[in-house]
């Protein structure tokens, strides 16, 4: 208690000394949160991006279906489960129908997925109603941004279109672009084209024919069907846990850099101040202070520096912290053109896991700096220590 | 008869340099009586800080003896040297060696905090302490707004104020200007007659001589005089 007292006294004596090492503590914390947490979620981003636009609650594909495969498109489908039908009436499914197909803007040829799509649906954050606000005579189709881009096309083009229906015979028709979507999501955009599932439906003589069905969360049908095989949202994210787990080295890369050289900044500050007070620590000896009490108040003064820290932290950087976690930072740049799901309102997301493990990763820096100069100082001869005498 | 504060016979100190040893003392033998008023004086280099460290705990010896309130420091661990210092000694230094965040009650309390004395009891001692010294209008200045004599006298209160048996002074009046350090001098001389405590100087200013009674003359490391002065 002694110790703590005289800990408290002579870090409220120190003043701007004290406030400059809690300071250079803080701002540490701060960043090493902030960065951890933009990273995380980035990630996170991602993931959800991918589930409110492809994924929802899980899927029944067709045994089939193979979305990295398109030569597979041909023969995945088969008339969608009846257990469906209401689901998809009451805006609980989405049914998707798959095809190869051409289109020919500018007069180039592209091919693409031609995917038809339950129009009036809010399963997946598509806004896929605006197919069913066109009234002309083309087919009407909603693309992505990155693909308008890539295609050169803007609202109310028109372009050709050609397909081979189930008969196997080729057709074509033009398709107006009706809606230019912004989902930031590069896999329902780049090389896709999405038209009302009843007309791709008659395009490919493939009446009541889907390649898969979306459900919302909570509404798995639980169908058992040798041609239907259930997709979890596990299984429909494994490739983006795949890359986030194989990233997951570059993430604690990161962190253990941004911890270095917040651990720098911090040694520093303490190193700096401690060595400053090798008179003092002299002079506590001359007065009769063990060695081992010495080493114990500056270590204490460490540890109250750190918890002084989190306060401040929680205190001052605590709010931005917040504010950033609910408006994000903006990008420069639109990186779903890189064929990369990135917001372009990067949101931070910070863990429990993450906050408690850099305050206790910082506060043990912090205890190790103090303790250590402090060590050195303590069991330095007592009449150099009182001249001031300097060891490093 | 007045018993022994210090005893120290054949008292050798060595400090290593490159390879070698130099040495800082040599043949030292001599006897400090309870309630002195003593002098270790002699040119720079002669030894008399050295001398004042080993008294203090704060330094070994080579060789020899050296007895300090009846405990053999030789035969004790760091941990009670510091203990004997806490509780029955107090130092002053030429540079004060104040603790530069504590106000002048602070700094006096210091040594009561780490000898466990309860509050009342503490706050009754610095007040005292601070009277001795005449600081009662600075007991919440901070050292960096004291003169150097104020802050001298605040090194004495500290050194006095849990009442030590011996107080070792290492060139204490050496950043003083005359009339400080006859004022630090009459106070410490008041403190030696009324706490009893004895008091170990280390100096070579010509201006505190006149105070002392007690003279021991340093040369080389080696005691060259021992002069009792006896007072009108």
């Amino acid at each position: 208690m002694m110790l703590f007292n005289i800990a408290i006294k002579n870090l409220i004596g120190a003043g701007i000394r004290t406030w400059l090492n809690v300071l250079v503590t803080s701002v540490s914390l701060f960043m090493i949160i902030f960065s951890s947490g933009m990273y995380s979620g980035m990630m996170q981003h991602a993931m959800q991006v991918a589930i409110n636009t492809e994924i929802a609650g899980g899927a029944y594909w067709h045994k089939e279906y193979n979305p990295f495969d398109p030569i597979t498109y041909e023969d995945s489908h088969d008339i969608t489960p009846p257990a469906f039908n209401n689901l998809i009436k009451e805006d609980k499914a989405v049914e998707v129908l798959v095809s190869q197909a051409s289109i020919y803007p500018n007069g180039r040829i592209m091919p693409v997925a031609m995917k038809g799509i339950t129009v009036n649906q809010t399963v997946l954050n598509m806004p896929t109603h605006t197919l069913s606000k066109y009234n002309g005579n083309n087919i009407p189709v909603l693309i992505g941004k990155g693909m308008a881009e890539y295609a050169n096309l803007n609202m109310g083009d028109t372009f050709t279109i050609r397909w081979m229906d189930a008969n196997s015979a080729y057709d074509a028709m033009e398709g107006e672009i009706v809606h230019i979507m912004d989902v930031g999501n590069f896999k329902i955009d780049m090389g896709n084209i999405w038209i009302p599932i009843d007309r791709v439906q008659t395009m490919l003589s493939m009446k009541n024919h889907s390649s898969y069905v979306v459900y919302k969360e909570g509404f798995d049908p639980n169908i058992k069907s040798d041609n239907w095989v259930h997709r979890d949202v596990k299984y429909l994210v494994r490739d983006m846990q795949a890359m986030i787990d194989l990233d997951r080295p570059n993430a604690i890369m990161i962190y253990v850099i941004l911890l270095s050289l917040a651990a720098m900044g911090i040694f520093n500050a303490q190193i700096l101040s401690i060595f400053k007070r090798i008179k003092e620590i002299g002079t506590l000896m001359a007065l009769g202070m063990q060695r081992k009490k010495v080493v114990l108040l500056f270590t204490l003064e460490g540890l109250l520096n750190a918890l002084l820290a989190v306060v401040i932290t929680i205190f001052v950087f605590g709010p931005l912290l917040y504010y950033l976690s609910i408006y994000g930072i903006p990008l420069p740049i639109d990186y779903s053109d890189m064929g990369l799901i990135i917001a372009k309102r990067l949101i931070p997301v910070y863990s429990l896991l993450l906050l408690l493990t850099t305050i206790i990763i910082v506060s043990f820096v912090v205890l190790i700096v103090s303790y250590l100069p402090s060590r050195k100082i303590a069991y330095m001869k007592p009449t150099d220590a009182i001249r001031g005498k300097a060891i490093i | 008869m007045s018993k022994n504060v210090i005893a120290i016979s054949d008292m050798v100190k060595k400090f290593p340099i490159g390879g070698d040893y130099f040495t800082a003392l040599k043949d030292i033998n001599i006897e400090f009586k309870e309630g002195e008023f003593a002098g270790l004086v002699g040119p720079s280099g002669s030894g008399k800080t050295t001398l004042l460290n080993i008294v203090g705990g704060l330094d070994s010896v080579s060789d020899g003896e050296i007895s300090v309130l009846g405990q053999s420091i030789k035969e004790t661990t760091h941990e009670q040297r510091a203990l004997i210092r806490r509780k029955y000694m107090g130092f002053i230094f030429q540079s004060y060696n104040l603790l530069p965040v504590y106000s002048v009650y602070e700094n006096i309390e210091f040594p009561l905090i780490l000898n466990k004395i309860d509050k009342t009891e503490r706050r009754e001692k610095v007040m005292q302490a601070i009277e001795w010294v005449g600081l009662s209008d600075k007991v919440d200045s901070k050292p960096n707004q004291l003169s150097g004599g104020q802050c001298q006298r605040t090194a004495i209160a500290r050194a006095i104020v849990h009442e030590p048996s011996l107080v070792l002074a290492d060139e204490p009046t050496a950043n003083l200007d005359s009339e400080n350090s006859h004022h630090i001098m009459e106070i410490m001389q008041n403190l030696n007659k009324n706490l009893k405590t004895s008091f170990i100087f280390a100096t070579h200013d010509e201006k505190i001589m006149g105070y002392l009674r007690r003279i021991v003359y340093l040369e080389d490391g080696s005691i060259v005089k021992d002069n009792l002065i006896k007072k009108q």
